[in-house]
């Protein structure tokens, strides 16, 4: 792999920066466990969130983690800025180079907004990719992974992979980046991904995917007993079609319930990557469960955030093998 | 390229064993004391010295007093050089506030490693005292650091390769110099 100054896409990382990224993660975790949770690393740089579209965790995930590295960070939300009187992407995203940004953090509604900062020339400083449209968005792939190795292997995590490992994704497929970003990584760290979903809340041609597709949760359960199960986000605010019948009928047939818990099994994950709908794809029971992770996933993203920006800000910054 | 070997494997347990006298000796006894060693070598090391620590003292419990210190976050050469692997920290069990803290390394040089080193373990907590083991000095000093403990000094030129080679990590022991 040619070493990459960015990270828009999860296809971007081999299996050994992967691996290499969620083994400095962990360090980053003994960081976050201790009194004093503060690196010198990258004193003097400036990390500029740029988003576009509103977010909580993932802002101040990056936020944090910035500033845990001694990074400057600039948050920079679309409502309440130039954008809002009409400045074009270029405008807004010459200005931050000309304040001299490391990095950008990118969140965007459009689908490729990454890729295009990266390509533009408008900007020297390295691009991360924190959702762009239905597309992708690779560090929640990453902290789903860190997740997933560390209930799994606990402290012998360092080093491994996820070979093997049964993870199930459900729910709105279609307009889900976390599914896309995750269906990659998780291919490419060995797991075996399943997705469950309506046929309506599938893509339309899903034969380049390399997974296996189910249409009933219930049978998947008993017949897969996956290892982890991701449950997606009904995304309200993109549902502009007839992709379901009524919000109740999904929560009996898509929801992850007290019932399905049982089915689950006891060490298996119950993942969320936040916010939750709570009663729609996932009950409270099950929001709350000692298999749910949704409060590891939180605060494992800063973690692996750090990981990130230390991997592109430090040496030649480059996501290479480490 | 000339190699050189400065010290063979049975140089380097002697100067180990001494090193270990010489921190009992300073310390008087192992009351309180913590060997961190920094990776790679300074691990290895320390982990020797804290084995003929516990033949001459069995009160000295290694498990408890023996960690490790990862300093590449502390590095101030991070923007410069190549992007650098980074292992685990491990506090000993005794943690380190109010402890003798002796770091381990292998070779001192310009002294910006043990500089890094000291700003990771004032994150870490507060010594009593922090001294420093290598098993070479080779000069060179680029800050006002030197060690109190050494196996043996080496005056070099820059241009010269100091390399330490020890069986836990590299299958073989001895110091070589390559000019």
């Amino acid at each position: 792999m040619s070493p990459t100054q960015h990270l828009l896409s999860a296809a971007d990382l081999t299996r050994d920066t992967a691996i290499g990224l969620l083994d400095i993660a962990e360090t980053m975790a003994g960081v976050n466990d201790r009194e004093i949770k503060k690196l010198p690393t990258l004193r003097g740089k400036t990390v500029v969130n740029l988003f576009f579209e509103d977010s909580t965790r993932t802002r101040i995930s990056f936020e944090l983690a910035a500033k845990r590295l001694s990074a400057d960070v600039i948050n920079f939300a679309a409502k309440g800025s130039s954008v809002s009187k009409g400045e074009s992407l270029k405008d807004t995203t010459q200005t931050l180079e000309a304040m001299g940004a490391d990095v950008v953090v990118i969140r965007h509604p459009a689908s490729g907004a990454a890729y295009t900062l990266a390509n533009s020339g408008w900007i020297n400083g390295a691009i991360v990719n924190a959702g762009d449209g239905t597309h992708e968005h690779p560090t929640q792939a990453l902290l789903d992974a860190f997740t997933i190795r560390r209930r799994l292997h606990g402290a012998a995590s360092v080093g491994k992979a996820l070979d093997g490992v049964k993870v199930a994704i459900v729910g709105d497929i279609l307009h889900s980046r976390v599914a896309r970003s995750n269906l990659l990584l998780l291919n490419t760290l060995g797991a075996e991904v399943h997705l469950v979903a309506p046929p309506t809340l599938l893509p339309a041609d899903s034969s380049g995917w390399q997974a296996q597709i189910h249409y009933n949760l219930d049978a998947m359960l008993n017949t897969v007993k996956p290892d982890a199960v991701m449950m997606l986000r009904v995304q309200l605010e993109r549902m502009n079609a007839a992709f379901f019948p009524s919000e109740r009928e999904y929560a009996r047939v898509w929801g992850f319930n007290a019932d399905r818990l049982r089915l689950l099994g006891e060490r298996a994950l119950l993942m969320h990557p936040g916010p939750m709908n709570r009663g729609l794809e996932i009950s409270a029971a099950a929001a709350d469960s000692p298999n749910s992770t949704v409060l590891e996933q939180v605060a494992n993203g800063v973690s692996v955030r750090m990981a990130v920006l230390y991997n592109l800000l430090s040496g030649e910054r480059s996501i290479e093998n480490v | 390229m000339v190699a050189r070997t400065v010290l063979t494997g049975d140089d380097i347990d002697r100067a180990v064993t001494r090193i270990a006298h010489e921190i009992i000796e300073s310390n008087h006894g192992t009351e309180n004391l913590v060997l961190l060693g920094i990776p790679t070598r300074g691990v290895a090391l320390s982990n020797r010295i804290a084995e003929v620590i516990q033949r001459n003292e069995p009160n000295f419990l290694p498990a408890e007093a023996v960690g490790r210190l990862d300093i590449t976050m502390y590095r101030d050469d991070l923007a410069t050089n190549p992007t650098r692997a980074v292992t685990e920290t491990i506090e000993p069990a005794q943690g380190i506030d109010d402890r003798v803290v002796v770091l381990v390394d292998d070779v001192l040089y310009s002294g910006r490693t043990i500089r890094a080193a000291l700003d990771a373990l004032s994150d870490l907590g507060r010594p009593k005292f922090v001294r420093l083991a290598v098993l070479v000095d080779r000069g060179h000093r680029e800050l006002p650091i030197r060690a109190d403990f050494v196996g043996k000094n080496l005056p070099t030129s820059r241009e010269e390769r100091i390399q330490v080679k020890l069986i836990e990590v590299d299958g073989e022991n001895g110091v070589v110099i390559e000019s």
